[in-house]
């Protein structure tokens, strides 16, 4: 098996530099052969209809209300896989979201994925199941649409590496993925789907984020949450990290997803294949995990701490504790008309 | 549809000389029929399904000039706009309102767009409030107070919709001066006007009616549906609003959602306050207590006013008895997109995506190819198909390929250094 150690991050003083990353780094090659033992035969032939699949889906033309669009927002933060104390590790968490994204292929022949993978210092499109160019057909030991997705999974770690070793001078123990991108890209990517024409799937987005939120992205993402909700697209999330994703469960709660931080992370896809493989018709008849309390007390900007009652700035709508004079934001003198405030501004600086 | 707007396009001048040699006695929703033959706007498909003529083209230039008189105006520095607005929206239902050149009648249309401009207001203004206030029989009666609910508005609106009597200006602005006056101060007054009628039967001096409401910092704007008025236009001078007149039934939809975001804010007008404002948790899941809107016992979900502990429902919204405001963070999240705009795209021609290096001319955020021209972040120099141009400066508001970069603190002070 592969060592704790081997994907190791020293965590020093200076700049934070992410060392020895191992080329089998998410699949060794001896725990790929377990992987196929899991199945049974007929994954094989799955393997070899796949072509003949992709070519009747599209002489389809009837769209029943089961059919969905699942755009998968994988994390792949290197900072968090590293640094995790859970039970599971990077490439565990890719083979538990492989078997299901197998299992959303095989619930119906229309039904379309989107991969796309959120790193820390960009983010890409991994997997496209509509596109010519991803339609894989192979024999071997494993089934082609696995190896193709390794493959363009470790590509993309590579590059998020590269862009990341250009950087210096990031010392922060929890740093966060770029969630706020990919999810932009997701969103137009289903705007696109839905200017297709009047038969498409359903879209949602399934988030399967660890990473810690990162407070610079509160207002991009909260953007996308608002965008997705005039759309009606659903975010769902599964979060493996450590303690709640407060900006993913607020994501949930607006647009009417579905927020699960799974308790037992060795059993990940059984999770996932109860909770998110369900289609959005027939969510109706389902009782799914419902959230315990989704706090939307705001936090102050001098402090950061969460308040319930606090001051807010009618020029900025920014934050405040207490009491203040002059808003910290954008400068405005409150109390006074912004003529009178500027003017008294200029006759200070004329006088000094 | 798409002839109309080519006329308006060309002006004014070609229109009257056909107009006078040809149609004397015909209105302009007639002409749409007999010139300009709306049905040969429609083609057939594959499929045999009926579809409107691929005007995508048209729509693009279209949104491409219209961001460019948005840009020119505000330039490069940051306009303040008026979060916090209190806004009255008077819809004229004189006999004038009856006409039908509007399908089916111009009140209905009204009634209708109304309907969708009310939830797009407090979709893009989360913490503001409308009230409505309707002309009949020369009178002017309010028909809501100034409240933050889209369906009591709309609800109210629906079941009042009957024309009859005279249109009056004045009396309108009055009761609209009075329901304004008393709002705080660091709010924005705002009226919105809906006037079909051509004349006004007012009691008194209509302008010293306008003088008062500009004193009052009133910013009225008005939107006619029948011809342009010197009264309305001076009104809308004088006190800084817009005036305009809509041609069509889609023209019309454009013009009121165009109030829809919120204004920039004239300096004199903006005084900066810190209003209290409380954050209320939810209440715990089988809960019962005594809702102080509805006056009803309820079980679980609803919100706790932090400084008195009624129960409220919904949110935002103000506590009957301490009377502060209680909003959650996301509404305030809402309005942080016109804090902080995203600067709009250069548009690319097909040539220079040619002479560019990239390596698969595919848009940036949804991987269509790149046929048509499309457009170029200033940032981050991504390409983007201008459908999703579109999308991300009307819906989005983030530019995915400035967000899917990790600036550091670095970069990103010798960039605004």
């Amino acid at each position: 098996m592969l060592k704790e150690g081997a994907i190791e991050s020293r965590l020093v003083a200076g700049p934070l530099v992410v060392t020895t990353w191992p080329r089998s780094f998410l699949l060794p090659p001896h725990s790929r052969g377990k992987l196929l033992r899991d199945f049974n035969q007929s994954t094989v032939v799955v393997g070899h209809g796949y072509a003949s699949f992709q070519a009747n889906r599209r002489s389809l033309i009837s769209f029943s209300d089961d059919v969905s669009l699942l755009v998968v927002l994988i994390d792949t933060n290197p900072f968090f896989w590293s640094t995790s104390s859970s039970s599971l590790n990077f490439h565990q968490f890719v083979s538990h979201v492989l078997v299901f994204l197998d299992l959303i292929v095989r619930l119906s022949q229309l039904n379309q994925i989107v991969v796309i993978a959120t790193g820390h210092n960009t983010c890409d499109y991994i997997y496209d199941s509509s596109l010519d160019t991803d339609q894989v057909t192979g024999e071997g030991e494993l089934p082609a649409l696995y190896s193709f997705v390794l493959q363009r999974l470790e590509e993309f770690v590579d590059k998020d590496e590269k862009l990341g070793a250009k950087q210096e001078g990031l010392s922060e123990k929890r740093a966060s993925s770029l969630l706020s991108g990919s999810l932009s890209m997701a969103l137009c990517y289903i705007q696109r789907v839905f200017r297709s024409g009047p038969l498409h799937p359903q879209p949602r987005i399934l988030c399967l984020q660890g990473s810690p939120d990162g407070s610079e992205q509160y207002v991009s993402i909260m953007n996308a949450i608002f965008s997705a909700q005039r759309s009606m697209v659903p975010i769902d999330c599964c979060y493996v990290g450590s303690h709640n994703s407060a900006f993913l469960q607020q994501a949930s709660y607006i647009t009417g997803g579905v927020y699960v931080k799974p308790q037992h992370l060795e059993g990940l896809y059984q999770y996932l294949a109860t909770v998110f493989a369900v289609d959005l018709h027939s969510r109706s008849f389902l009782q799914l995990p419902r959230p315990a309390g989704v706090d939307f007390r705001a936090s102050c900007f001098c402090h950061k701490t969460t308040i319930d009652m606090g001051y807010v700035c009618s020029v900025c709508l920014s934050i405040f504790c207490k009491h203040h004079d002059k808003c910290s934001t954008c400068g405005s003198v409150f109390g006074k008309a912004q003529l009178d405030a500027a003017s008294d501004r200029k006759r200070k600086a004329s006088e000094s | 549809m798409n002839n109309s707007e080519k006329k308006r396009m060309n002006g004014e001048a070609e229109e009257e000389n056909e107009e006078d040699v040809e149609d004397e006695g015909r209105d302009a929703w007639e002409r749409t029929y007999t010139d300009e033959r709306s049905w040969e706007a429609l083609e057939e498909d594959e499929s045999g399904l009926l579809q409107p003529i691929d005007n995508k083209a048209i729509y693009h230039s279209q949104y491409r000039r219209r961001l460019q008189s948005l840009s020119a105006t505000s330039a490069a520095s940051r306009i303040q706009k008026g979060l916090i607005r209190f806004l009255c929206v008077v819809v004229d239902l004189s006999k004038a309102a009856g006409e039908m050149d509007f399908k089916p009648s111009r009140m209905a249309v009204i009634a209708k767009h109304v309907e969708a401009f009310i939830r797009e207001f407090f979709d893009q203004n989360p913490l503001s409030q409308i009230g409505l206030v309707i002309i009949k029989d020369g009178v002017a009666q309010s028909l809501t107070e100034l409240g933050g609910s889209p369906e009591a508005h709309i609800k109210a609106l629906m079941v009042k919709l009957g024309c009859a009597g005279d249109s009056s200006l004045q009396n309108a602005l009055e009761l609209v001066h009075d329901t304004l006056h008393k709002i705080p101060s660091y709010g924005h007054r705002e009226v919105l006007i809906l006037y079909s009628a051509l004349s006004t039967c007012d009691p008194g001096d209509i302008m010293e009616t306008i003088q008062k409401c500009k004193k009052a910092k009133l910013r009225c704007s008005v939107i006619g549906l029948s011809a342009e008025m010197f009264v309305c236009k001076h009104l809308c001078q004088e006190t800084g609003g817009s005036y305009m007149v809509a041609l069509d039934e889609g023209h019309f939809k454009e013009l009121l959602l165009e109030h829809a975001p919120p204004p920039p804010a004239l300096a004199e007008f903006a005084i900066a306050n810190l209003i209290k404002m409380g954050f209320p948790q939810r209440a715990a899941e089988g809960s019962i207590a005594i809702c102080s809107c509805h006056r009803e016992a309820k079980v679980g979900e609803g919100y706790i006013c932090p400084r008195c502990k009624a129960r409220v429902c919904e949110l935002p919204t103000e506590c009957r008895f301490c009377g502060l405001t209680l909003v959650s963070s996301p509404h305030l999240a809402r309005s942080y997109h016109h804090l902080f705009p995203i600067e709009p795209f250069t548009e690319v021609s097909a040539r220079q995506l040619e002479l560019s290096r990239v390596a698969s001319k595919t848009c940036f955020s949804c991987r269509e190819s790149l046929l048509t021209p499309g457009a170029a972040c200033t940032k981050c120099k991504q390409y983007f198909c201008l459908d999703c141009d579109i999308y991300i400066h009307e819906s989005l508001h983030n530019c995915p390929g400035c967000e899917s970069r990790r600036i550091t603190p670095a970069a990103a002070s010798a960039t605004m250094s």
